[in-house]
């Protein structure tokens, strides 16, 4: 039962190929780190997955996408190349929180913080006990983020700010975890689902005032 | 495949349209457009986010509509065509990772093509193959060119002249704003001009005479200053004079150099394209100038001259049937590429 994984929501391009019949076990995966390159190196990735797997597109059973949140336009891309393949093969998609997969690899800890990159000086961010969401996601600046009582932190956000608590090792969203929190729906061959992007933030449009005159 | 009537499936997502379209060599068979227009009209003028974020909402309903449209299975397509550029960047990057997800997930060979040399090629789903050159005049939203065409569709174009500062779709749209007209301004602004005097005001005519390069800033300028006059004067605004003066002043200019370029390069037929070519008043100037020229005019109907995705297909139609190197899968999607650059 081999399913695509895809996300996009943080500088690792990730696509992977998961086994999700029984323990979810990674096939292939590639991740890249390049904060700009979602648009050029996803399907390259997608495609060096299938090849060294030796998987054609046609025995997928679904594309379990991280949905964010994470900088716009690399969110995008991860989102709608996941929608299109999906929907061109007739199977179904599934999104996943992208913090979820770091709560999930880190579901051993009794209260983790997830904080990812969200520029501007601020974190996207969630709370886990033991792997569930209790708290978020949500966008703040990184002395607003509720950290009371919290064992660890996990994510990127953990090596630009200083939350006081051990750090875990998982930077990104890990292509095992996301296809762990979805191998239920995909099991069960739960109806496909809207990929629906965690933007979290409003766009930066202002309405204009009245045009300048141009005689002085 | 039959190699000279490919099955292509076009993306366009360079603006504010979600465009897919479905051509079989020259006849088109479904062109599915999605428009954010409406939720960018209130900041007078398309918003970068606004646009990408509905062009991955609309991306698989108008994908599906086109293919139910059309009457194919997405197997079905010989090949998939996609605007690289020029355009919005994060905008871009949707249809062009929407592209490759389709061409992957199929194995169908992708085409990463350009925006204004598919403003030109769509001609073909109107009016048939062209076997002869032709000069093209762009006039859209960001761009305004002449261009010589040795091929419609082919891989080589040159560029005579540009805009050197507005292009011809930005003029209507900032002399819109400014007689408080909605955007996009090229429609409100035809619509006018029809109950006005095109004679009214003598409004100024940049470089007519010399070169195939263009300039519309100063005329833009000129409306506002003839326009902040009679305010000021506390006089009422003849909007319809206003339009109906600047729509000639533009179509004037437009018309004379493409005519000239035509007969510069000694070829017999004139293409116009992009959004500005829906303008009825170049259409008719047009014609009638080429008439008087000796000049054979084609331009597609309105509907196919502002963006979408059978421009897209149209143009990768003509790049498949004639044997060119598909792209590889790490195309990037390029908001400057040069007119020049039909295949990336
Ligand atoms: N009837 C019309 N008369 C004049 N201008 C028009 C008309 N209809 C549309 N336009 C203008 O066409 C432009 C939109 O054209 P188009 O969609 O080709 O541009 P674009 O895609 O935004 O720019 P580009 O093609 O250069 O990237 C707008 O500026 C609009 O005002
Ligand atoms: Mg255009």
């Amino acid at each position: 039962m081999l399913v695509l994984v895809i996300d996009t929501s943080s500088a690792a391009v990730t696509a992977a190929l998961v086994d999700v019949s029984g323990q979810a076990t990674v096939r292939a995966e590639r991740v890249t780190i390049n904060a700009r390159g979602h648009g050029e190196l996803l399907a390259p990735s997608i495609a060096a997955c299938l090849s060294a797997a030796g998987v054609a597109p046609a025995e997928l059973r679904a594309v379990v996408a991280g949905t964010g949140p994470g900088p716009f336009t690399g969110l995008r891309v991860g989102l709608v190349t996941a929608a299109v393949f999906a929907a061109t093969l007739g199977i179904p998609t599934y999104g996943v929180c992208s913090l979820d997969a770091l709560g999930d690899a880190g579901r051993d800890e009794p209260a983790l913080l997830v904080a990812t990159d969200a520029r501007r000086a601020e974190v996207y961010w969630a709370r886990y006990a033991r792997g569930a969401r209790v708290d978020g996601p949500a966008v703040s600046r990184p002395a607003e983020v509720p950290t009371d009582g919290i064992t660890a932190v996990a994510g990127q956000g953990a090596d630009l700010y200083d939350f006081g608590v051990p750090v875990r090792p998982e930077r990104y969203p890990p292509p095992g975890s996301l296809a762990r929190c979805a191998a239920d729906r995909v099991r069960a061959r739960a109806p496909s689902e809207p990929l629906v992007p965690l933007y979290l933030r409003r766009p930066d449009a202002v309405a204009p005032g009245a045009p300048k005159a141009v005689t002085p | 495949m039959s190699s000279d009537q490919p099955l292509v499936l076009g993306i366009e997502t360079s603006c504010d349209e979600t465009g897919v379209g479905i051509v079989r060599g020259t006849t088109l068979l479904a062109d599915a457009v999605a428009s954010s227009v409406d939720e960018h009209a209130r900041f007078g003028g398309v918003v970068p986010e606004v646009a990408s974020r509905a062009h991955l909402q609309a991306m698989v309903p108008t994908l599906e509509r086109a293919l139910a449209t059309a009457g194919v299975r997405a197997a079905d397509v010989d090949a998939v065509a996609v605007t690289a550029g020029p355009g919005l960047a994060g905008a871009l990057l949707v249809g062009v990772a929407a592209a490759k997800a389709y061409a992957l997930a199929l194995g169908k060979p992708l085409y990463g093509i350009n925006h204004l040399a598919a403003h030109v090629a769509v001609d073909l789903l109107e009016h048939g193959p062209l076997d002869e050159p032709c000069v093209a005049l762009l006039v859209s939203g960001g761009h305004s060119s002449l261009l010589m065409v040795p091929r419609v569709g082919g891989e080589d174009v040159v560029e005579l002249g540009a805009t050197v500062d507005d292009a011809a779709g930005e003029a209507y749209d900032k002399v819109a704003r400014l007689l408080g007209l909605p955007f996009p301004g090229g429609p409100p602004i035809d619509r006018l001009a029809a109950e006005g005097d095109p004679d009214a005001i003598a409004f100024p005519r940049a470089m007519r005479e010399d070169g195939f390069a263009f300039s519309f800033s100063g005329l833009k300028t000129a409306v506002a200053r003839w326009v902040e006059a009679r305010r000021r004067a506390g006089e009422p605004v003849p909007i319809a004079d206003v339009a109906a003066s600047f729509q000639e002043a533009v179509a004037d200019v437009l018309t004379a150099k493409a005519i000239r370029a035509a007969a510069d390069q000694g070829v017999e037929h004139l293409i116009i394209g992009g959004g500005v070519a829906a303008n009825s008043r170049l259409r008719a100037l047009a014609q009638q100038r080429c008439d008087a020229a000796g000049i054979r005019l084609r331009v597609p109907r309105p509907g196919l001259c502002t963006d979408n995705g059978a421009m897209v297909a149209a143009l990768g139609a003509q790049l498949v049937a004639h044997g060119a190197t598909p792209s590889a899968l790490d195309l990037p999607a390029d908001s400057a590429l040069p007119v020049t650059d039909v295949l990336v």
